[in-house]
């Protein structure tokens, strides 16, 4: 499977990476690669095998729905944590232009 | 005798520390001073928590003085008070800087410690930092680490493995008395053979994954690297059981159930032995030591020849199933809520340019590797069709243990290689996994011990691998394994 600059710009716009033309040119390399290797997959049979998703055996695994309650000082370092912030309120750039 | 305090196990120390023979700031010293004297050449840590662990080994002192916290049937619950420990930088703690060996997280101070880390630090261990490793996990080699490559303490011009290599530099260099540590492929396994430590992957979901930094939800484990198979022991006792917040976790707890393991049968996988690009010296090593074990007199092991027919398919399995999975979870990852963001007009673009910079260049393959795996059009292609082959991967072992109670195998085709050796090859890269992928994939408990060192004087590992949630046996048989020559 060989990918090209426009499937990799594409890849990249969904992953929300910005890439220069280099690494552009270098992921589309090295993608092709990997997926060509992983390509041998193919020659397994497949047919009626049922898909691993987890492989504990668990099902349906529950607890009650409380809240706890978070403690001051854990709040005061999450908020310790946001990269720009006013007051205690997490600032980010706006969601909706003008244009959209 | 303090000189040499850093070089203590775990269990030396706790003896130690319970006769009075010497404090824990004076572990503690002896740790920090061997870190200073050797982390600028290893570089085996991102961040040294020196003020916090003297404070740490303070109060681990006044409570061994006060409270006799050693007496009677509480000793068992302090094992760990007043012992200096570090913990791969992709694990969270609270009060330390976690970056996961990534820019993109170079301020972040967590402000919870995983589940595995909580259960450590209420016995009383003593925080020395956090240890360089790949970014969030991702390869064999420590090179993908924002932070530099770790160097290998038996070679200098070599690397440590990876991804836990600060892990396993840090306790074969006697920088601390244990590490904990993550693998979702052979981060733990790998990295422990190159360095000549013990690294132990449980089965999934028998230590939490609450509060590692997550890779591949399905394969993540927490783990163990130390200097002996005892301490894996006693860490696993301690870290294991059900976790309310990990719905994967199971409650058993059996660490140390099996009593004898006279009679076992051992099964040797051909196909670990006749891989393409297999070093002749570690495959001499490592039959040399399953020998040994044979011929151990106590024992009466019976070693059986048996085939994994489908070992070759774990690896292109692993590199579907995680980028799939890393892809996903390397989305929190925005620059908006923690971490390092980066200057833009509008939010797809804050996104894309701290994603851009915050990110070393093998996150970033990974992410697209998943992103175009997942994408509509190519999930039956590729994910659906590797979480099929897993399956089959699963049958493969299910069926050989049928014949057998536990599997020998090499953790690595070779021992380490060169820094910047493999770097611009990513395949060959990602083959170095090609004997720790398959137990990863299929959630087995494995283990690597050293088996020997080649004549260069490189370690390599003997990989223990066995059936789901059989840590018992793996530990058993490895404490055997260490102590046959």
């Amino acid at each position: 499977m060989k990918l090209d600059i426009k499937q990799i710009e594409e890849i990249a716009r969904l992953a929300r990476l910005e890439l220069n033309e280099k690494e552009k040119k270098m992921y589309a390399e090295q993608l092709s690669v990997v997926l060509d290797y992983v390509e041998m997959l193919n020659e397994v049979n497949t047919d009626g095998v049922e898909e691993t998703c987890q492989v504990t055996g668990l099902e349906d695994v529950v607890r009650s729905d409380k809240v706890e309650e978070c403690p001051p000082d854990v709040e005061e370092k999450i908020i310790g944590n946001f990269p720009e912030k006013l007051g205690n309120l997490l600032k980010v750039r706006a969601v909706f232009s003008e244009e959209t | 005798m303090s000189s040499a305090l850093n070089k203590l196990t775990i269990q030396q120390a706790h003896d130690g520390l319970k006769k009075k023979e010497f404090s824990s700031v004076e572990l503690t010293k002896a740790c920090l001073a061997r870190i200073k004297k050797r982390n600028s050449e290893l570089n085996a840590f991102i961040t040294v928590c020196e003020e916090l662990a003297l404070d740490e080994a303070k109060k681990a002192d006044e409570m061994i003085k006060k409270k006799k916290p050693f007496d009677g049937s509480r000793s068992k619950q302090k094992m760990l008070l007043g012992i200096p420990f570090c913990v791969k930088d992709a694990i969270c703690v609270a009060g330390a800087r976690s970056t996961g060996a990534a820019k993109i997280l170079d301020n972040y101070i967590p402000p919870f410690d995983a589940t595995a880390i909580k259960k450590i630090r209420e016995q009383g261990a003593v925080l020395l930092g956090k240890n360089n490793c790949d970014a969030f996990g991702h390869g064999p080699s420590n090179e993908n680490s924002m932070y530099g490559p770790v160097k290998n303490p038996y070679d200098l011009t070599k690397v440590a493995g990876g991804s836990c290599g600060g892990s396993a530099a840090a306790v074969a260099d006697n920088m601390c008395i244990f590490s904990i540590a993550e693998d979702t492929g052979g981060s733990i396994r790998q990295p422990a053979s190159f360095c000549g430590v013990v690294g132990l992957r449980p089965s999934y979901g028998r230590n939490s994954r609450y509060g590692i930094m997550p890779m591949a939800s399905s394969l993540d484990t927490v783990g163990p690297m130390t200097k002996t198979v005892e301490d894996a022991a006693i860490l696993m006792e301690i870290m294991a059981g059900r976790d309310e917040r990990d719905a994967t976790t199971v409650g058993d707890k059996s660490i140390k159930s099996v009593k004898s393991i006279k009679n076992l049968r051992v099964g040797v996988p051909r196909e670990y032995f006749e891989s393409e690009g297999m070093d002749k010296e570690v495959k001499k090593i490592v039959e040399k030591k399953i020998k040994s074990v044979e011929t151990h007199r106590n024992a009466s092991i019976k070693i059986i020849d048996v085939s994994l027919p489908m070992t070759k398919y774990a690896i292109p399995v692993y590199y579907i199933i995680v980028p799939s999975e890393d892809s996903s979870n390397l989305g929190r990852l925005d620059g908006i809520r923690y971490g390092v963001r980066a200057e833009a007009d509008n939010l797809y673009d804050v996104y894309a340019k701290s994603r851009a910079v915050g990110f070393p260049e093998e996150v970033k393959r990974r992410i697209m590797i998943g992103t175009y795996a997942l994408s509509a059009g190519y999930y039956d292609a590729y994910y659906r069709k590797a979480q099929k082959v897993r399956t089959l991967i699963i049958q493969d072992f299910n069926r050989v243990f049928e014949q057998v109670d536990i599997l020998l195998t090499p953790v690595s085709p070779f021992p380490a290689f060169g820094i910047g050796e493999k770097k611009d090859d990513v395949l060959a890269m990602y083959l170095a996994d090609v004997f720790v992928g398959p137990a990863a994939v299929a959630g087995l408990p494995a283990i690597s011990v050293p088996a020997g060192k080649t004549k260069a004087g490189l370690p390599v590992g003997l990989q223990i691998i066995g059936p789901r949630l059989r840590e018992d046996l793996v530990l058993k048989f490895a404490s055997l394994c260490e102590k046959t020559k």
